[in-house]
């Protein structure tokens, strides 16, 4: 019966959200308050329904129902409880319940913390909302329901949950992930609320900025956990792949980050305005995309869904309704947008801009690489190719990094002109002693230069060393939102220096070892000392342990895995690794090679903890900066206005 | 308020973009995906015969025409369900098709191939797992489909059943057959 009454509360969180896209709309039409004011009751509904649907697919995987077809096809009486839960997004129907269940989540906070907006807005960007959350509700009722059964006669066990997704990445990336994408439906509802009344002022852009920096924090964390999942878990120590999926969660990310600078001209300065409404429509539209690339199957990647025709029908007929329909209204609204102010190519509106520009330039490299050989098939009639990390790295690195060149100057930038002599005779010292300083360190370190690494590393301390200067030059940081710039400009400077420092000077070993057999890499000894069967809960596994020591001195002992899950009939190798936050030591284990020899991977990686620590501290920047107090001062100013103009 | 028309060229963008989409959306076929190495050569490799262990067979040994290769065991019970179709397979067509035996015991597979008869044209020892490594393989058993040039063009995981053979490999192997001939 549960599984029926998920079923039913979807259907009426679907008849609800139709109800949000139509009604406080009609309310605007006909200037109507009683109409205009049920949207937050609405969007209440719509959570409590979602909620309670997704929590029914919970109950059935934890209860092992598997009468219901997508509880059989993913999980297993064997399965840990928590594999149990997080295995509720491990596939397709599951994945898209979360979304939409955060969808609705998305809006009821919008519903509930808008009092700043006017009535009329607030009516306006609910019914957006609402009708996004149809569009989603929609695609899981007639395309992928996950309480289907599988009536008679249902399996005795399920097939269990591709053993690739038995780890705690599954359990928090994917909803930090669509708490991003999902989020930014929220800027998205705003530029088009807003283009519907044609007034683009400073208060819309204040009023998107927090939205947007949240969207884009979760976003941010997200995409950081997925890059740390791959490195541990798909083996092989990789922490970048350049798949087609991780390029359809990075192009939303590097827009939104344009976006959110973007925003901050436009409320500070009345500049960019009709860009940054374009930025904000393509930041929500490169999401969606992502969706249709993933859901559709028409790219391959390691996280493709099962295909089916019918949703990639459905989500792009949902692409082309809302992103085009939302693109002609920009095309015919934005006309009377003008920017009031003007600045010189040396102001901060100039930095910003730059900025953008870099940043929509890397977008479209990543775009077209990413789209590249399905245009070639189509082009060509048939013929497969594809783009891998060279095309990659060739075109975006040198793009981000004159980016990076443009971050180390960026602080001290000012709105209109920004004199750039004083500016070089206050930091001369600085910019020249850094170069010298990382040259000579890491001469010191690897005794060796390499030029590419240490321009890059140039770079990130760079970033480091202004940002430093700058907050000696302001005595204090007084704003959450500059304590926040700066953390995430800092986060950023960490990550290439993780990036640079990992890619020039990690060491692998790929070889054969017997029990006993000893091999040092990097200055670390690794000891093979033998391989043991071992039983977890679902699976068998040859568990090897390899002892590592450093000038004689313990470091660790590590015991990789290669696992054999019976119900999946899947191998699987499990690195170990001994984390550090200048190096990684990390041990693979390949195949039985012959008696008791063994294939083994090894690999010292320094500075790769530097990515995900970046990575996490841009996010962190991105939080604190919604604790800026201006937020809430700023609301209750427009409040009193709000309240004058509906009386 | 003049019309701008300069704020037309992103819907212009997006409209190009939908109509790819749409026509690479058309022209997928759902059957016809998984796996890094579609449409990448075979992997090289030299290994063992496992009837004749003194020969060695290489790429070139499967390339010519529109072929099987089928990744097995003898500890994979789900071969075992796959190996009626398979023998099926190699009596009433004429497709080679060539078994990878696949991290086994070179006995036991010998021992197999006698006892349920033998639908390959010939089977090669991957008793390290080298081919089947760079052949991205879960796990048995998988079955290819290489063009005549020796690319794979289809990957299918799990056993090959009257169902998958009629509904998914055979489509592709006739789509195949007809590119080749044409």
């Amino acid at each position: 019966m549960i599984p029926e009454f998920g079923h039913f509360a979807l259907i009426l969180a679907f008849g609800l959200s139709i109800a949000l896209a139509i009604l406080p709309a009609v309310g605007v039409y006909r200037r109507d308050a009683m109409l205009m004011q049920t949207g937050p009751s609405i969007a209440t509904g719509i959570f409590v329904f979602m909620a309670f649907s997704f929590g029914c697919l919970v109950y059935s995987f934890s209860q092992d129902d598997f009468s219901v077809a997508y509880v059989a096809n993913n999980s297993n009486s064997a399965l840990p409880i928590q594999y149990k839960i997080s295995a509720v997004w491990g596939a397709h129907e599951g994945s898209f319940l979360l979304w939409t269940l955060i969808a609705s989540g998305w809006t009821l906070a919008v519903a509930t913390f808008s009092r700043g907006l006017t009535f009329d807005m607030k009516a306006r960007v609910l019914a957006v909302l609402g009708l996004l959350c149809a569009g989603f509700a929609a695609f899981l009722l007639f395309t992928s329901n996950p309480f289907d059964r599988n009536l008679p006669f249902h399996p005795a066990d399920g097939a269990d949950l591709n053993p690739l997704l038995q780890d705690f990445g599954l359990i928090v990336h994917p909803p930090m992930l669509y708490m991003g994408y999902v989020g930014f439906a929220v800027p998205f509802a705003l530029a088009i609320a807003t283009l519907t009344t044609g007034r683009l002022d400073a208060a819309w852009a204040r009023w998107s900025r927090p939205w947007t920096t949240a969207a884009w924090a979760f976003l941010t964390v997200g995409i950081t956990l997925g890059s740390w999942w791959a490195y541990y878990e798909l083996g092989w120590g990789g922490w970048w792949f350049w798949d087609a999926v991780e390029n359809a969660s990075f192009m939303p990310w590097l827009v939104g980050t344009a976006l959110i600078h973007s925003l901050a001209a436009s409320e500070k300065r009345g500049v960019f305005k009709s860009w940054t409404v374009l930025l904000a429509i393509s930041t929500f539209s490169l999401s969606l995309l992502g969706a249709f690339l993933v859901r559709s199957g028409v790219l391959t990647s390691v996280h493709a869904f099962a295909v089916d025709p019918t949703r990639g029908l459905y989500i792009l007929v949902f692409l082309v309704l809302v992103i085009g329909g939302s693109l002609t209204l920009y095309a015919f609204k934005a006309s009377g947008i003008k920017s009031e102010a003007h600045f010189e190519w040396n102001s901060r509106e100039a930095m910003l801009l730059i900025n953008n520009l870099l940043l929509v330039v890397a977008t479209a490299s990543v775009l077209l690489g990413t789209l590249y050989p399905l245009l070639y098939e189509v082009i060509t009639d048939g013929k497969k190719i594809s783009v891998g990390p060279p095309y990659f790295n060739r075109v975006f690195v040198p793009i981000v990094c004159l980016l990076f060149l443009a971050m180390v100057v960026s602080p001290f930038s000012r709105w209109r002109k920004t004199s750039v002599d004083i500016l070089i005779r206050q930091h001369w010292p600085f910019l020249l002693a850094t170069p010298v300083a990382v040259c000579v360190v890491t001469y010191l370190v690897t005794n060796g230069i390499d030029m590419l690494a240490i321009g890059v590393e140039t770079l990130a301390v760079w970033i480091l060393v202004m940002l430093v200067r700058h907050w000696w030059q302001s005595g204090s940081i007084n704003s959450a939102s500059k304590l926040g710039m700066m953390m995430g400009h800092a986060g950023i400077a960490v990550a290439i220096l993780g990036v640079v420092v990992t890619v020039t000077y990690s060491e692998e070993r790929d070889v054969r070892m017997s029990p006993g057999d000893s091999l040092v890499v990097a200055g670390y000894e690794f000891t093979f000392e033998g391989v043991q069967k071992v039983r977890g809960p679902n699976y068998l596994a040859d568990q090897a342990e390899f002892n590592v020591t450093s000038n004689g001195d313990f470091v660790a002992k590590l015991r990789p895995e290669k696992r054999f899950y019976s119900v999946a009939q899947n191998v699987m190798t499990e690195a170990d690794i001994d984390p550090g936050l200048f190096r990684d030591v990390f041990v693979a284990l390949g195949e039985n090679v012959g008696e008791s020899a063994w294939a083994v991977r090894i690999h010292v990686k320094p500075f790769v903890r530097w990515i995900w620590l970046g990575g996490l501290l841009v996010a962190l920047g991105g939080f604190v900066t919604l604790l800026d107090k201006r937020y809430r001062r700023v609301r209750e100013v427009v409040s009193i206005n709000a309240v004058g103009s509906a009386a | 308020m003049t019309f701008n028309k300069s704020l037309l060229i992103p819907l212009g963008v997006f409209v190009l973009l939908v109509v790819f989409l749409a026509l690479g959306f058309r022209l997928q076929n759902p059957h016809l995906l998984p796996s890094a190495l579609i449409d990448k050569p075979f992997p090289e490799f030299e290994l063992k015969d496992l009837h004749q262990p003194e020969m060695s067979r290489t790429l070139a040994d499967l390339s010519g025409e529109v072929s099987l290769v089928n990744v097995w065991a003898t500890w994979c019970p789900n071969c075992l369900i796959e190996h009626p179709e398979l023998l099926r397979i190699s009596r009433e067509t004429d497709l080679p098709l060539y078994g990878v035996n696949y991290n086994d015991d070179n006995e036991k597979a010998l021992g197999w191939l006698t006892r349920l008869e033998d639908p390959y044209v010939f089977s090669i020892i991957d008793d390290k797992g080298t081919l089947a490594i760079d052949l991205g393989v879960y796990g048995a058993p998988e079955t290819f489909v290489l063009d005549a040039r020796g690319v794979i063009r289809f990957r299918h995981v799990g056993p090959v059943t009257p169902e998958v053979w009629q509904e998914t490999l055979l489509p592709v192997v006739e789509l195949l057959k007809e590119m080749s001939d044409g």
